[in-house]
């Protein structure tokens, strides 16, 4: 029972490993899910097609099957990536092409006016595109968004099958050590609930603070 | 690496078996979770509070959880409270209850769409709760869904390579053992991939056409 410390701590390491993968992961996520999203609404063909060979891609095939692809095939080509960088890799894109069907939706939600406004005073694309679309678009986004920050959580767990020491890795580590199963699994999902309640609870703080003052613009 | 169509032709019947297995447990898991969605979806309904309390927060548990550390703690930790499954029962039962959690909210929001005058009409005609559930609110709710849970069935299709964690012999696993065996990866892993994304693409339009085959008319 004295050796409960040690793994208590291997397996807050892998809360740790995890919790950088969902961060990182998100960090690339946003700027593609907003990248591809808005390259879906170009005006430009080759960029939609670009878009839509991304999203439908990604979409089209599983997590886990991209993960893989990123740690033994890259490496056939020359691109050799640890498996933090595939992990985060992977799932970055992969959450990326969801969020970007996300910003698309939230983006052609808005009201014709507001475009039509926009043409009014003579904004060019990128002007109404940031002053007047994006910030009455992001409000719709975030709800989203939050359940694709979970997902991403939860997938991020995908990466112990390519030996990345993750809080599913530590928990099979602590399995196979100590021949007891039934604790290490139940902490590593009440740890794996609670940064989930997290995202959840920062998720409504930022949706707060980004509809004050919106109230009684939306029909 | 060259691509080697020779080793393509040699590798695709052992691929081709493991997307049955992989299509199987999908169809079987979908089975568990429309119905463990339902079930759940009309606990939380239900008039007893504790009930509908503790039904929300395991579904919120299950929800907030990975699917592979409930495979591994289906597959580890039940066999030792004396309840041994075959890995690809433990696959389909944590498959089917993982997206009953996505289910049962589709479910949800069905049944909240039926609109009142029919639970009414259901009291004025004296129908039990359960004729009133199977009769009126059921058959009028679950068709507009059709589309929402399909949804989550072709996601739950992409899900199925976690199996092969649990050592289900599914198209995942299939691929791997012939790429470790051969020390090609270039070949299994991308067939895996396109595969996957065949099957995906083929489930796009048959999932628009549930869409315009089950559009509520309302």
């Amino acid at each position: 029972m004295a050796d409960w410390a040690g793994y208590l701590g291997l397996m807050l390491d892998g809360a740790l490993v995890t919790a950088k993968l969902t961060v990182l992961g998100c960090a690339l996520a946003l700027p593609a899910a907003f990248a591809a999203g808005l390259g879906r609404l170009s005006r430009v063909s080759a960029v939609r097609t670009v878009s839509v060979a991304y999203i439908e891609f990604f979409r089209g095939t599983s997590i886990f099957v991209q993960l893989f692809w990123a740690y033994f095939v890259l490496p056939l080509m020359g691109v050799t990536l640890t498996p933090l960088q595939a992990g985060v890799l992977a799932l970055g894109l992969n959450v990326g092409a969801y969020g970007a069907e996300v910003v698309r939706a939230a983006v052609q939600s808005i009201g014709r006016e507001q475009h039509e406004a926009c043409i009014a005073l003579n904004l060019t694309r990128w002007q109404s595109l940031r002053h007047v679309l994006l910030p009455q678009a992001a409000v719709v986004m975030v709800p989203t968004f939050c359940n694709n920050a979970i997902e991403l959580l939860k997938a991020t767990s995908v990466v112990s099958l390519i030996s990345l020491s993750d809080l599913t890795f530590q928990a099979q580590v602590v399995r196979s050590q100590t021949g007891s199963t039934a604790l290490p699994f139940l902490t590593v999902l009440v740890i794996y609930f609670t940064y989930a309640s997290l995202i959840s609870l920062g998720m409504k703080a930022l949706e707060r603070r980004m509809t004050r003052g919106l109230d009684g613009l939306r029909t | 690496m060259e691509w080697d169509w020779e080793f393509v032709r040699e590798i695709m019947p052992t691929l081709l078996d493991g997307l049955r297995i992989t299509l199987l447990a999908t169809l079987l898991g979908s089975i568990l979770a429309a119905a463990a969605g339902l079930g759940f979806a009309l606990l939380r309904r239900s008039k007893s509070r504790p009930v509908a309390r503790t039904t929300g927060v395991v579904v919120e548990f299950i929800r907030g959880t990975p699917l592979l550390v409930q495979l591994y703690f289906l597959f580890y930790v039940l066999p030792e409270l004396g309840l041994l499954l075959s890995p690809l029962t433990a696959g389909v039962v944590g498959l089917g209850l993982h997206y009953a959690t996505y289910t049962s909210e589709v479910f949800r929001a069905g049944i909240d769409n039926t609109p009142r005058g029919q639970w009414e009409a259901a009291k004025a005609c004296n129908l039990t709760p359960y004729q009133t559930w199977r009769h009126v609110i059921l058959p009028q709710a679950i068709p507009p869904m059709i589309p929402a849970l399909a949804n989550y069935f072709v996601a739950m299709f992409k899900e199925t390579p976690l199996l092969s964690a649990i050592t289900v012999i599914e198209l995942m696993s299939e691929a791997r053992s012939v790429a470790n065996s051969n020390y090609r990866y270039l070949e299994p892993m991308t067939l895996v991939g396109v595969l996957f994304l065949c099957i995906s693409l083929i489930a796009v339009p048959a999932l628009h056409m549930l869409e315009r085959r089950f559009r509520p008319t309302r």
